[in-house]
């Protein structure tokens, strides 16, 4: 191979001089290496055509590689060919001249699969140094994908002349990757390794697992060879996987497992009885070891392995995992630098824990902040708050069937989803919750009533199944930090969208008209009142601002998640957590709540990732008992008022 | 006369504001003992703390002949120390037979079970009869509490104060809303029951005060301002600034 | 114990003797009795739907009499299920598994049974050993004890908690919800060890009664879920009637008037809310042999919702109420979706009542609450006038 290499470098040298001449002589030299190649042959005509330098052999490797080389069997000459039914267009390989004549009389070249990658390693080398940037990412891509020692040195050799400067990263980083895995000399691989250690990809990870890489062993004597760990029975594997283990390294007899025990025992009845035994009196486990021992004295069966015969085994025996590269030298460095690596990593995962929390939170604080208002605010129960959030996305569903374009449809939807649902809160105010401001625990009900109506009709008109909310093509994809951070563009969205209502409320709250006379007539109804403040128009006006958010919410939740009668029914109950976590009455308290369910319910999934009903079940349970040593919430709300 | 209940250097704070601020007050068994003040000067707030429902920032709050700390005690361990609360705002339950809010308030166990197996007996009956006679209720002892008049139902009150047998009362704002002939029962009832407990009264009304005929703290800004007789407290300039000069404009 | 209020309490006598008549009408016109008028499926459901009027008598107690609008009720009624329907379960398989092996010609070692039952009953979330809470599956008398020991136990640590830390009205309602939530989400998970999503199946089935028809084992249970409300009716007048049903009707209606009265209002809540738990197990462990099959889905907090539903409807604050509630809207609601009524052609629009029951009953229920608060119940004030 050394040889394709030295060759390699001397025909870029040369490169000026062999311009003007043709390809098929050389092919003709060697035709039948072309024509009928072995992994073992092909080499040789490799060899020459790389020492050629000609520039057509880079298009003729690929069509070889692709079965696009046909050979005349009348003269032996070679051509791109390109088989249309029984019509064969043939293509002069220096000149480009086409000619359609007959398959008959002309072989398809079928290079095997260990003949391709060959010719595929050689194009390689000649593609890292072609001018057309997209043959060199291409071959880049195809080492990264397949490794291997020999690309090290063309690979090293291209990075130089190499103009484009990610592309020169790349080629460094895959160098060092080669270089570590491959580098003949160990101070080279110790360092190519070394500098791994800063390296948090996906790829530099596997690269230092490879060389890490450790194959169980047992022996009896004393462990010899680069020893990853000692494996302690009991601890790190159970005795019968010790057993097992001996038992594949041909150090002990098979156990007997107590299936082929009954079956042996069935095998052997001799007039109702097994080894002296009645059949009927077989239903222990003690019997049946007995006749199972007066059959293997008798030597009809295999002896059995008492559980003191695999202990001692055992014991007599050490288990241990040995790296498979045997130089200590090479291991040491790859673990420092793996756990360098993996302290990185687990330094970024928590990164993107941390984004993957405050996106949930963003989500639970969209859900909540209208139940905040209605809830908090004016101490209304609204259980068909989670169906105003399933009218708002259905809206942005519907808008969607008349405006295709994605971006102009959710600018329509948000604010129709607003007034879809400002509507509908401002009609259940008027129609029922007025009449029941004295009787909480019935406002509960009755908006239960609305929502289960409401979820019913969602139900009948748009059906079970879910319908989509289609972002637009620029919320699509993920903004990638590395290859552990990343955080969707939609998620992004509706962290942004979550960080302007809370703008937005506590704006109106603190700073409009309607935001003192919800205040006042939150405080003292009656002096609220007796300073021309109509309440009724108050709690009107609040209750569709809290809903009309909810309508909103509809729309960025419908985006991430599916839109289904039930997606409201999803959010209530986790929107009350919020409200009730963070502090009833306070904007900063359903902050609060959001992000300590958001990051808490991510926190648990990380711990257990395999479950998140799991994870839901201990959130719930965390916020019971969170409820008990802190009732008020995380911010309380203060005063007198607050003591009844 | 020994001290009952003793309240020394008890202070509170709501969120910044001083409800009670370094107060003292002493109650004698039996005594009759009204406590008036201008809104907010931490009447109720006293009360609140006395009956376990506000814990104080500091100070103390002693009760009875070996002085035991009435802090960190429930509600309802206070209750059943003897300690009754009438609020100002009549509380009884409008559901429920005068009778049946009678019985409720009966000093009896008051546990879960003791409740569930609890037979009527004649004495409970005579009891309630006792109660309902000195309250003037007798013929109402069938009719639900929510059929009855403000005025009785601000006796029903006491008379579930009264029938829970305590040793301190306190009474807030008992005659608010009422009529002169309802005020004038209203008296009697209260002094009938200082004779053999004692009895604080928190009240606005001066006329009401002063027929009650007894000893006189004024609070303000929680802290006590002065006490004494009524005429006493009226003649010292500091409360006619603070209060009667008030009230009086 | 005092009897006194059977004779005071007029309703109590009227009740016992509507549910006696119903009863015998059911038990001579069922097909176990040969008359053959009431279908086997119709007694089912006849004695389901009187589980569900006896857990609906429990909320009326807890919710009705104490004021506490618990969510979370009808996770105890799960809960009773699943505590018989484990029993169901392995007596029954053990009874399969045996019949399968006794074939062979070597009898099975106790593990071999033991492991061929864990297969049957935990193959389908892939599993075969026995979770710990099976630990007692194979007794009947452990498993009855624990359709009234773990209702009781969650609802004394529960309310425990909620009520020393005094959180009430719709926070409560709110947090007993969140209870629901959680454990229907833990009893989702596969490795729940009570088999997921798949629940429990097969509970029709009773270990031992192979022989007998699906007839008469109906009838048995509809007997014995009136013979249980008969009980339980009885069991809540009596505690709602005394000086207990003063104070905890003193608790619902002015809970601080009662606290400075001297009476601990937490324990009272407890009491309540922990006895009307274990009533609710009870009627579980009743409904589910009947249902022949329990899931998580039954216990999530729509259901206990719905309980209060009917609650209302009936009307609060009165037994009867609650009974007349349940019986009629679970009943209307398995007519209606069931395909029983009627559609209602508008000539434009087809009202299916599958599709548009959950609409109505949604829109009633806010009808009720806004203008009968009383609910149905509060009819008979009309026709009959409580003697004061």
């Amino acid at each position: 191979m050394l040889r394709i290499l030295a060759a390699l470098i001397l025909s870029l040298g040369f490169a000026a001089l062999a311009q003007a001449q043709d390809l098929q002589p050389v092919l003709q030299d060697h035709a039948d290496e072309i024509a009928k190649p072995s992994r073992s042959s092909v080499s040789t005509a490799l060899d020459a055509l790389i020492a050629s330098g000609l520039p057509q052999v880079t298009p003729f490797l690929e069509a070889w590689t692709d079965k696009g080389i046909w050979q005349r069997d009348a003269d032996g000459m070679f051509f791109y060919g390109n088989a249309k039914g029984s019509d064969l267009t043939l293509r002069n390989i220096d000149t480009g001249a086409e000619t359609t004549v007959s398959t008959v009389g002309h072989t398809e070249l079928r290079p095997n699969g260990g003949v391709r990658r060959v010719i595929g390693t050689a194009l390689v080398q000649f593609q890292l140094a072609d001018p057309d940037i997209t043959r060199r990412l291409s071959a880049i891509d195809s080492i990264a994908r397949r490794p291997d020692a020999d690309q090290l040195i063309p690979l090293l050799g291209s990075i130089d002349t190499e103009p484009d400067p990610t592309l020169k990263a790349r080629k460094i980083q895959l160098a060092n990757f080669l270089s570590a895995s491959f580098a003949e000399d160990v101070a080279d691989r110790i360092a190519a390794i070394d500098s791994l250690a800063r390296d948090t990809s996906i790829e530099a990870r596997a690269v230092l697992n490879q060389i890490l890489s450790v194959s169980s062993q047992v022996t009896a004597d004393e462990p010899t060879g680069g020893i990853a760990r000692i494996l302690s029975v009991g601890r790190d594997l159970t005795e019968a996987e010790a057993y097992e283990r001996l038992v594949a390294a041909n150090l002990a007899p098979p156990t007997i497992p107590p299936v082929a025990i009954r079956d042996a025992l069935a095998a052997n009845v001799i007039e109702g009885r097994v080894g002296g035994i009645p059949t009927a009196q077989l239903g222990t486990d003690a019997t049946r070891a007995q006749a199972y021992a007066a059959l293997a004295a008798s030597g009809s069966v295999l002896p059995f392995v008492t559980p003191q015969d695999q202990s001692t085994a055992i014991a007599n025996h050490t288990f241990y995992e040995a790296y498979d590269q045997d130089d200590t030298a090479i291991t040491d460095a790859a673990r420092a630098a793996l756990s360098s690596v993996e302290t990185r990593v687990a330094a970024s995962r928590f990164a993107d824990l941390a984004l993957d929390g405050l996106s949930l939170a963003s989500i639970y604080f969209l859900a909540a902040i209208g139940l905040a208002i209605t809830f908090g605010v004016m101490g209304v129960i609204n259980m068909a708050h989670g169906e105003f959030i399933m009218m708002g996305a259905y809206t942005g569903y519907v808008v969607q069937q008349f405006v295709p374009d994605y971006t102009l449809s959710i600018i329509i939807a948000l604010p129709l989803a607003f007034a879809v649902t400002f509507g509908a809160g401002v009609a259940m105010e008027r129609l029922v919750i007025r009449h029941l401001y004295h009787r909480p625990l019935e406002t509960l009900l009755a908006t239960f009533g609305i929502s289960i109506a409401l979820q019913q009709l969602a139900k009948n008109i748009f059906g079970t199944q879910a319908r989509p909310l289609t972002s637009p093509g620029w919320l699509d994809g993920a903004w990638v930090l590395s290859d552990v951070i990343q955080i969707s563009y939609i998620r992004i969205a509706i962290f942004v969208l979550a960080l302007l209502f809370l703008g937005l409320i506590l704006y109106i709250l603190k700073r409009t008209r309607l935001g003192l006379e919800v205040r006042a007539v939150t405080q003292n109804p009656g002096m609220a009142a007796s300073m021309g403040i109509d309440p009724d128009r108050i709690n009107m006006m609040t209750f569709g601002l809290g809903s009309g958010i909810a309508g909103i919410a509809g729309v960025a939740i419908g985006l991430y998640a599916k839109v289904t009668s039930e997606m409201g029914a999803d959010y209530i109950v986790q929107s009350f957590m919020t409200v009730v976590v963070g502090g009833v009455g306070n904007v900063w308290g359903t902050l609060a709540g959001a992000s300590l369910i958001g990051f808490l319910q991510k926190g648990i999934e990380w711990l257990n990732p395999s479950n998140t009903l799991a994870a839901q079940t201990y959130m719930v349970l965390f916020i019971i008992l969170f409820i008990q040593f802190r009732p008020k919430g995380i911010v309380a709300q203060k005063g007198r008022a607050a003591a009844d | 006369m020994s001290s009952l209940l003793e309240v020394s250097g008890v202070s509170k704070t709501f969120d910044g504001f001083r409800a009670i601020n370094d107060l003292s007050i002493q109650i004698s068994e039996p005594e009759l003992r009204a406590i008036i003040g201008p809104n907010g000067a931490g009447k109720t707030t006293f009360m609140d703390i006395v009956t376990g429902k506000t814990k104080p920032d500091e100070g103390r709050v002693l009760w009875g002949e070996r002085n035991e700390s009435l802090l960190g005690l429930s509600e309802a361990e206070i209750a059943n120390k003897g300690i009754g609360r009438k609020f100002q705002k009549p509380t009884v339950f409008e559901e429920q037979t005068v009778r049946q809010n009678l019985a409720m308030a009966l000093k009896n166990p008051r546990g879960p079970f003791a409740v569930l197996f609890h037979r009527k007996t004649a004495q409970g009956a005579a009891r309630i009869e006792e109660i309902a006679s000195e309250i003037g209720l007798t013929d109402q002892l069938t009719r639900t509490a929510g059929e009855l008049s403000h005025g009785q139902k601000q006796w029903l009150e006491i008379g579930m104060l009264l029938a829970q047998d305590p040793r301190l009362l306190l009474v807030d704002e008992p005659a608010a809303g009422m009529t002169a002939e309802e005020r004038e029962k209203t008296t009697d009832i209260l002094r009938r029951a200082a004779q053999t407990r004692a009895v604080v009264v928190v009240e606005h009304d001066m006329e009401f005060v002063r027929r009650l005929d007894c000893k006189v703290t004024v609070l303000h800004e929680g802290h006590v301002l002065a006490e004494g007789t009524l005429d006493h407290v009226t003649a010292d300039p500091t409360v006619i600034d603070v209060y009667l000069g008030r009230t009086d404009a | 114990m005092t009897t006194g209020f059977l004779v005071t309490n007029r309703s109590v006598r009227w009740f016992l003797l509507a549910l006696a008549l119903f009863t015998a009408v059911v038990a001579f016109g069922s097909e176990a009795s040969g008359a053959g008028l009431i279908s086997t499926s119709l007694v089912k459901t006849l004695g389901k739907t009187l589980c569900l009027c006896l857990i609906a008598v429990a909320m009326d107690v807890v919710w009705g009499y104490c004021g506490i609008l618990s969510l979370g009720h009808f996770a105890f009624f799960g809960i009773g299920g699943y505590a018989i329907g484990m029993w169901l379960m392995y007596a029954r398989t053990e009874g399969i598994v045996m019949s399968s092996l006794s074939g062979q010609v070597i009898p099975p070692t106790p593990q071999e049974v033991s492991d061929a039952i864990g297969s049957q009953i935990f193959g389908v979330v892939g599993s075969s050993d026995f979770p710990l809470v099976w630990a007692f599956a194979d007794s009947l008398s452990l498993q009855l004890l624990m359709v009234i020991v773990v209702p009781g136990l969650l609802a004394l640590v529960f309310g425990w908690l909620a009520f020393r830390s005094r959180v009430t009205g719709v926070y409560l309602s709110i947090l007993t919800q969140a209870m629901t939530l959680a454990l229907s989400l833990y009893l989702f998970q596969n490795d729940s060890g009570l088999r997921g999503n798949n629940g429990l199946s097969g509970l029709q089935n009773i270990p031992g009664f192979e022989g007998t028809s699906q007839a008469t084992i109906s009838l048995v249970f509809f007997l014995a879920s009136a013979c249980a409300l008969a009980l339980g009716y009885i069991l809540f007048a009596w505690v709602v009637a005394g000086k207990m049903g003063s104070v905890v009707k003193g608790i619902r209606d002015n809970e601080a008037r009662v606290r400075f009265l001297g009476y601990r209002v937490e324990g009272y809540k407890l009491f309540v809310f922990t006895l009307t738990a274990v009533v609710s197990g009870i009627a579980g462990a009743l409904y589910y042999p009947q249902a022949g099959i329990i899931n998580p889905a039954e216990i999530a907090p729509i259901a206990s919702i719905y309980l209060a539903v009917w609650v209302a409807i009936g009307g609060r604050g009165r037994l009867y109420g609650a009974v007349i509630g349940a019986a009629l809207v679970s009943l209307l609601s398995s007519w209606f979706t069931g395909g029983g009524a009627p559609d209602v052609n508008l000539g434009i629009y087809r009202i299916q009542w599958t599709d548009w029951w959950l609409v109505l009953l949604g829109l009633s229920f806010v009808g009720v609450t806004l203008f009968f608060p009383k609910g149905i119940g509060g009819l008979f004030d009309y026709i009959v006038r409580k003697p004061s």
